[in-house]
């Protein structure tokens, strides 16, 4: 089987794994990064979120062998810069995270959209995480954080 | 030291941001084997028997036949087994766990198992009533003989599921020969006692650990007690750690669901269009075995004249068994249809009278004073009418309700008022519950709390060490507050009824005050606290008469909708709160109860919708069971009133549920504003929608 290379939280990776696992339990059972989450197994609730070239998926619906060559980054890797430490903060500040389990695949979404769209409305906030979902907060708080994190970071986005 | 209003940051913030937080899943021990469930296929049925194919090295089956004491899972009805035994019930029920190393060879030899039954008559309708409850106050035959008008109504409410984005998970080992549980639970105390029945073994060889939860909404109030069981008994087996976690289909479709309802209101009014008495009748559905439904009916009984004062009631129920998924616990317990169907009663009661629904319900509302539904007093002040005024102010709702009934635009606004009782029903907590609390200070002065209470979000964690930390007045981070472990807190209590902040934080408080008097610096110092019912409280659980709960917390909630003239869909546009929660001990984690429960309870009304077809819930995963996005949630605004409540930490009643229970009245008034049709029936899907208004 050939092996598959790919960026893994900015550290170049090569696995000899089945291209068809979900990259979601090479992350977890491989890599031993749970901060990647499983809540549905089918791509709804977001939970599994990571940065796949910096743009939020689904990795429950990522096969393996799909990102090969490519830049995989999860919430361990994310909690390293300094874009991160803005989030928490925001999320803080506003009360954004309640039960958790969602809260990594959350603020991975806030960051893809806040690098696509720095200054997002709410609507814009609304429409960015609605591929998150959040039992807890009914969104309100993780908005009004997101709303933060733009204003506090300013210019690293 | 501090303003107990002011939001402190949550203790657990940091590790739940970062995805360093342990949930149950995450969870992975040495030489550890994985469990899956072989389930009924059949709504009921009798097994003639099971064929079990040659099972490699490693891989074990686990059924009843292992269970070594009592095969059923103790909660307050003792009916429901932790395996099938001979027959099964329930489309899903449990029969057996297939326990081995690989996931794959498991699911390989799950699938060549072969059950072989004889299928019986399944029931779905409500004709087995297992449970009946009921209660009378003042005399119902009076009213009825003062009549000038009556008018009678019945109600529908469907499933909810709790959806938590953590699925249920559990792992079980062998410590020597101590069974140790470690899985995701509101109780685990409930655990505990539940693991000790099902293996006969003496209180000190069970201990129950609690991870990081992700969520429960009562979805991990009693059901988490069965894979605790099965897992004990497999973990007693195999001798080597298990670990089983639901996958999202598997959870949905066999953990425990908001039960679904028919309420029938009648009610009697006389000639100066007072209600002077009110019938009312529910009907639960259980699913295939009881838990902890006698329960719900209760709590759904008791709020029948939710925040109204009516002299004459005739209130019964029936608990009816039928062959689908049990249901249980979910955030509000019974009183969220109860309140939806009363609601909806009262309003459709004065358009009937052509009264004005608001000034009609205003003229009964309770005042501080009145007998509650089970004779019982209100005996703290309440602020209602403030609070609704304050509600109709800043939703703009007098304005609004007036243009929208005149126009054609399908838009709408509804309000719903409410009350939710705290803690246990009537002497739960002084005869059941008998909570018990611990502080330990060690000699650097950090004191420790030992409780059971369990942080699934909603703060316990940072609420509790505020308050122990406030009467001590400690930094506090001086205050510790570990996960429970049963090998050392005391059983403070199951993590529901909104009970943790005002009887779990009340006895914290009194501990605290204790270890203040006796305060030693540098050293070693341990104090108890234990619950004890207020003298006034007067209960009698046969007939359900007296003070049902030792306080009230109260909510007005008002939403606003567009329907849509072509899809009939629904959205929701506003959304404005008031709530007396006595005192806010975090002004911050309250508001974000408050947030986190209307979205669940409006959705209830409109959105949420599951159900069977003969024993098969045709809603399975997130997909086809829709919870709200970002998107369908409205912006919320929300004011919290100070009313303190004398025996609770600070003044402070219970919040979670209270913020759930108005939300499906509200909407659905809303869509009513829209349409101008009677809504009885929740969810308000479009489909109804579509019905009512061609009707």
């Amino acid at each position: 089987m050939k092996k598959i290379k790919f960026t893994l939280n900015n550290k170049e990776v090569e696995v000899n794994l089945s291209p068809g696992m979900r990259l979601l339990d090479v992350l977890r059972d491989h890599f031993h990064l749970t901060g990647t989450k499983e809540g549905c197994g089918e791509g709804e609730c977001g939970a599994c979120s990571v940065l796949i070239n910096g743009r939020v998926t689904n990795s429950c619906c990522v096969p393996l062998g799909n990102v090969q060559g490519k830049s995989v980054m999860t919430i361990e890797g994310y909690t390293k810069t300094k874009r991160y430490e803005i989030l928490k903060e925001a999320f803080h500040f506003e009360g954004g995270s309640q039960c958790g389990i969602c809260t990594p695949g959350m603020i991975l979404a806030a960051e893809s959209l806040l690098s696509l769209n720095p200054h997002p409305t709410e609507q814009e906030i609304r429409i960015g995480l609605s591929g998150n979902l959040c039992r807890c907060t009914g969104y309100n708080m993780i908005i009004k954080a997101v709303q933060l994190a733009a204003k506090l970071g300013e210019g690293l986005w | 030291m501090f303003d107990k209003n002011k939001s402190t940051i949550k203790i657990d913030h940091d590790e739940k941001c970062s995805g360093q937080a342990l949930y149950t899943s995450d969870i992975v021990l040495d030489d550890m084997v994985y469990a899956k469930t072989l389930r009924s296929k059949h709504a009921k049925a009798k097994i003639i028997s099971i064929y079990i194919p040659t099972l490699p090295e490693e891989y074990y089956i686990i059924d009843y036949h292992d269970i070594l004491n009592e095969n059923y899972v103790k909660m307050i009805f003792t009916d429901w087994p932790v395996f099938a035994q001979n027959e099964v019930n329930h489309i899903g029920e449990p029969i057996l766990l297939v326990v081995g190393p690989k996931k794959e060879e498991i699911d390989r030899i799950l699938e060549q198992i072969v059950v072989n039954y004889e299928v019986k008559e399944a029931v779905f309708d409500f004709s087995n009533s297992k449970i009946q409850r009921g209660f009378k106050k003042g005399n119902i035959l009076l009213a009825q003989n003062e009549t000038a008008f009556t008018f009678k109504e019945t109600f529908n409410t469907g499933y909810q599921e709790q959806a938590y984005i953590e699925p249920q998970g559990m792992i079980a080992y062998l410590d020597e020969d101590k069974v140790t549980i470690i899985g995701s639970m509101q109780c685990p105390y409930y655990i505990k006692n539940a693991v000790i029945n099902t293996l006969g073994y003496p209180s000190d060889k069970v201990r129950v650990i609690q991870p990081t939860v992700g969520g429960a909404f009562g979805g991990k109030e009693e059901f988490p007690s069965i894979t605790a069981c099965q897992l004990a008994v497999a973990a007693v087996k195999v001798k080597k750690p298990i670990k089983m976690i639901y996958e999202r289909e598997e959870d949905m479709l066999v953990t425990t669901k908001r039960h679904p309802s028919t309420i029938t209101l009648e009610a009697f009014v006389n000639k100066d269009k007072q209600v002077i008495g009110l019938k009312a009748n529910v009907a639960l559905d259980a699913g295939a075995y009881l838990g902890l439904s006698g329960v719900v009916l209760a709590r759904a009984l008791l709020a029948v004249t939710n925040a109204y004062t009516i002299p004459n009631l005739d209130v019964s129920g029936d608990v009816f068994i039928t062959n689908t998924v049990p249901n249980g616990a979910f955030r509000g317990f019974g009183s969220p249809q109860m309140i939806f169907a009363i609601e909806m009663f009262m309003h459709h009661l004065a358009k009937d009278l052509n009264l004005d629904p608001f000034g009609f319900r205003l003229k009964h509302l309770v005042k501080q004073g009145d007998l509650t539904s089970t004779s019982g007093v209100y005996r703290d002040p309440i602020i209602m009418d403030k609070m609704i005024q304050k509600a109709a102010e800043i939703s703009n709702y007098h304005a609004k309700i007036e243009q929208f009934a005149k126009e054609n635009t399908f838009k709408g606004i509804g309000m719903s008022w409410f009350l939710h009782g705290c803690g246990f029903t009537g002497d739960g907590e002084s005869k059941q519950i008998k909570s018990k609390v611990r502080l330990v200070k060690d000699e650097n002065d950090l004191v420790y709390l030992y409780i059971a209470a369990v942080e699934m979000g909603q703060g316990a964690k940072t609420i509790l060490k505020k308050i122990v930390a406030d009467v001590l007045d400690v930094e506090n981070d001086q205050v510790i507050f570990d996960n429970p472990d049963t090998d050392f807190v005391p059983d403070s209590g199951p993590t529901v009824a909104s009970r943790t902040t005002m009887i779990v934080g009340g006895l914290l408080a009194r501990a605290a005050e204790k270890l203040k008097a006796t305060w030693q610096k540098g050293q070693y110092q341990e104090v108890f606290e234990k619950y004890e019912q207020p003298k006034y409280i007067k209960w009698d659980e046969e007939k359900l008469h007296g003070d049902a709960y030792p306080a009230y917390s109260w909510g007005v909630n008002v939403v606003e909708v567009e329907v849509s003239p072509i899809t009939y869909e629904t959205k929701v546009v506003g959304v404005w709160s008031v709530y007396d929660v006595g005192k806010a001990i975090d002004e911050r984690m309250v508001i974000g109860q408050a947030d986190g429960g209307i979205a669940q309870g409006i959705a209830y009304g409109y959105l949420e919708y599951m159900v069977h077809e003969n024993g098969v819930l045709k809603q399975k995963n997130m997909t086809d069971y829709i919870i709200p996005t970002s998107v369908d949630v409205a912006k919320t605004e929300t004011i919290i009133y100070d009313n303190p409540f004398p025996f609770g930490p600070y003044g402070a009643k219970g919040v979670g549920e209270l913020t759930l229970v108005g939300g499906a009245p509200a909407v659905a008034l809303a869509i009513e504003n829209a349409i101008k049709k009677k809504v009885n029936r929740i969810p308000a899907t479009p489909e109804y929608i579509m019905e009512l208004v061609k009707k």
